[in-house]
């Protein structure tokens, strides 16, 4: 991305709600935002690593209950719960990264999905906690200072700064030897041990944060709908991300947040112009022909045909 | 000084090395040969940590290595290059040769999301490293592209210099000759004894006879798991269980 490109970008993005004329078109770009959170998250462990989690929703899930109980239940304010929301997730995180390690590939998938299903499973059960399948209402709106962040645009300037800190730790992260690492545990895990990488630290380190920043999507999504319920560890949550972070382009910085507003915005433009069935439809043959013609991602693609080096 | 000890490995039933002993002088460029299925790939993966060695003792200036992960005696010094051409594909020369620099670099976690000014600093110096060695290897007309565009012989290059960038003590370079036009093997040949000359220690197995009698101080012989003979160059040619190790008459083995 060009830098000019790049402020325009910036500029866009903060005076969206001057632009959009419907408090729906607002909360479409908040969801956008959230959305783009989980899949940088994503694109941490599937694009740099190489490992694929099936279960992130899992992640997503414990920040937004986390942050919901500590908020009804302890009755704390927004955002020392959005810390113990990101810091629960990450300690998860850290499980699933150590387990990592003994297990690849498929069976890393295997884990991670069970592990998003066991989760699922406690909320759904653990009634006194959750709630059960009834959910937690009434979570509280976010406040910041004096201000309440209970409208549409206020919540979209906090989510605004969530992706920007995302996007931050994320570049920060790969323009790293950290980066280097994770890329070269990508690439082939025997020469980057040859040559000092330590598989251990980087990969737990890569999963933690990961899954950290899906806490903090989480608890976001749960002060936003103000409502927590099993469904947020819905499978099709995890594999929206998959496909914001492939039809984006794994391994780039910018790949998921392209993906994640292209396939926000895209399903509820479809729903604004044709029947249901029309929708699922449009939505599958736009999905396979991603992948048969840009099976790299919209931004690598993007950047090769203007010269740009990622 | 690199020590084996009564090195043993054996895969169920199979002894792949028995009772191998053998030391690496400090500064010397030694080499290891044997026919195929001696042991020697074996020897160098046990040495490495990329095989937990079934006995014996492999020792680092007196420092048991044994056991340790390929990454934590990576960090002592030792490294190796592999037999089959191992780069990393998707990244340029310049990249794979960042990479390398890894143990090079000392920014840990938070330290990169701060974002120092001493961050940008290192960077730098590492940039300036890696164009030091993609030089030395001669492939700085290649260094932005992608190391899986580059023919065998400098993807072969880019291997070495991978190696070289995690500034090694005792450098361990599996069949760096496999594959390479004769002209190529001078190019490496030569590559190697200017590492030498940098005081590091080469340990290698190599095919190529011309090559290994050329550059070796010392070579050591397997055959079937056992070190057969060890000495200079001349020696080795005429020693004659070498000779019947290589012409297949001894009996019992392959």
């Amino acid at each position: 991305m060009t830098r000019a490109g790049g402020w325009l970008l910036v500029a866009g993005a903060l005076t969206l709600p001057l632009w959009l004329q419907s408090p729906y078109h607002v909360h479409v770009a908040i969801m956008a935002g959230i959305f783009g959170v989980l899949a940088m998250s994503l694109n941490l462990l599937l694009g740099y690593t190489g490992q694929l989690s099936l279960g992130h929703a899992a992640f997503f899930g414990i920040g937004a209950y986390t942050s919901a109980l500590v908020t009804l239940k302890l009755e704390w304010s927004f955002w020392p719960a959005l810390a113990v929301a990101v810091g629960l997730a990450g300690v998860a995180g850290f499980f699933i990264g150590r387990l990592a390690l003994k297990l690849r590939g498929a069976y890393f998938v295997l884990v991670t999905i069970s592990f998003a299903g066991v989760i699922s499973l406690v909320s759904v059960n653990w009634i006194e906690l959750t709630n059960g399948p009834l959910g937690l209402p009434g979570v509280p709106a976010p406040v910041f200072g004096p201000w309440s962040l209970r409208t549409k645009t206020a919540y979209y300037y906090l989510v605004l700064a969530a992706v920007a800190l995302s996007y931050a730790v994320c570049r920060r992260i790969v323009r790293s030897r950290i980066g280097r690492a994770l890329v070269a545990l990508r690439e082939n895990e025997a020469l980057a041990e040859s040559i000092g990488v330590d598989v251990t630290h980087y990969l737990v380190l890569a999963a933690v944060v990961s899954a950290a920043m899906a806490g903090l999507g989480g608890s976001l999504y749960a002060h936003y709908t103000r409502f927590v319920s099993p469904e947020v560890f819905l499978f099709t949550y995890t594999v929206t991300m998959v496909i914001m972070v492939v039809a984006g382009g794994k391994g780039t910085l910018a790949g998921p947040l392209v993906g994640a507003v292209l396939f926000t915005v895209l399903p509820e433009a479809l729903r604004a112009a044709a029947s249901w069935q029309w929708q699922m439809l449009a939505y599958g043959v736009l999905l396979v022909a991603l992948v048969f013609f840009l099976p790299r991602g919209i931004v690598p693609r993007l950047s090769a045909a203007i010269g740009v080096r990622r | 000084m690199l020590a084996v000890d009564d090195l043993a490995v054996r895969f169920g039933g199979v002894t792949a090395l028995e009772r191998v002993s053998f030391e690496v002088r400090p500064g010397s460029i030694t080499s290891v040969i044997g026919p195929n299925g001696a042991g020697k790939t074996t020897a160098f993966n046990a040495i490495t940590g990329y095989l937990r060695p079934t006995g014996g003792r492999i020792t680092y200036d007196g420092a048991a290595l044994t056991g340790l992960r390929p990454s934590a005696i990576a960090r002592r010094g030792i490294v190796r290059t592999f037999q089959k051409t191992s780069v990393f594909p998707a990244l340029s020369v310049e990249d794979n040769v960042l990479t390398g620099l890894h143990l090079r670099g000392t920014a840990g976690f938070l330290a990169v999301l701060a974002g120092r000014r001493r961050l940008a600093a290192e960077e730098r110096s590492l940039a300036a490293e890696a164009g030091d060695i993609i030089e030395f290897v001669g492939l700085t007309h290649r260094r932005r592209e992608a190391a899986r565009g580059l023919p065998y012989g400098e993807q072969r290059l880019v291997e070495l210099a991978v190696a070289l960038a995690a500034r090694p003590r005792v450098l361990l370079l599996d069949e760096p000759g496999a594959g390479m036009t004769g002209a190529e093997k001078v190019v490496v040949s030569s590559l190697i004894r200017r590492v030498r000359e940098q005081g590091v220690t080469v340990l290698l197995v190599e095919h190529d006879m011309r090559m290994v009698m050329g550059i070796s101080d010392t070579v050591i012989v397997l055959n079937g798991g056992r070190v057969i003979a060890e000495g200079a160059p001349a020696a080795i040619q005429a020693h004659p269980e070498v000779i019947r190790a290589y012409l297949g008459a001894s009996a019992g083995t392959p």
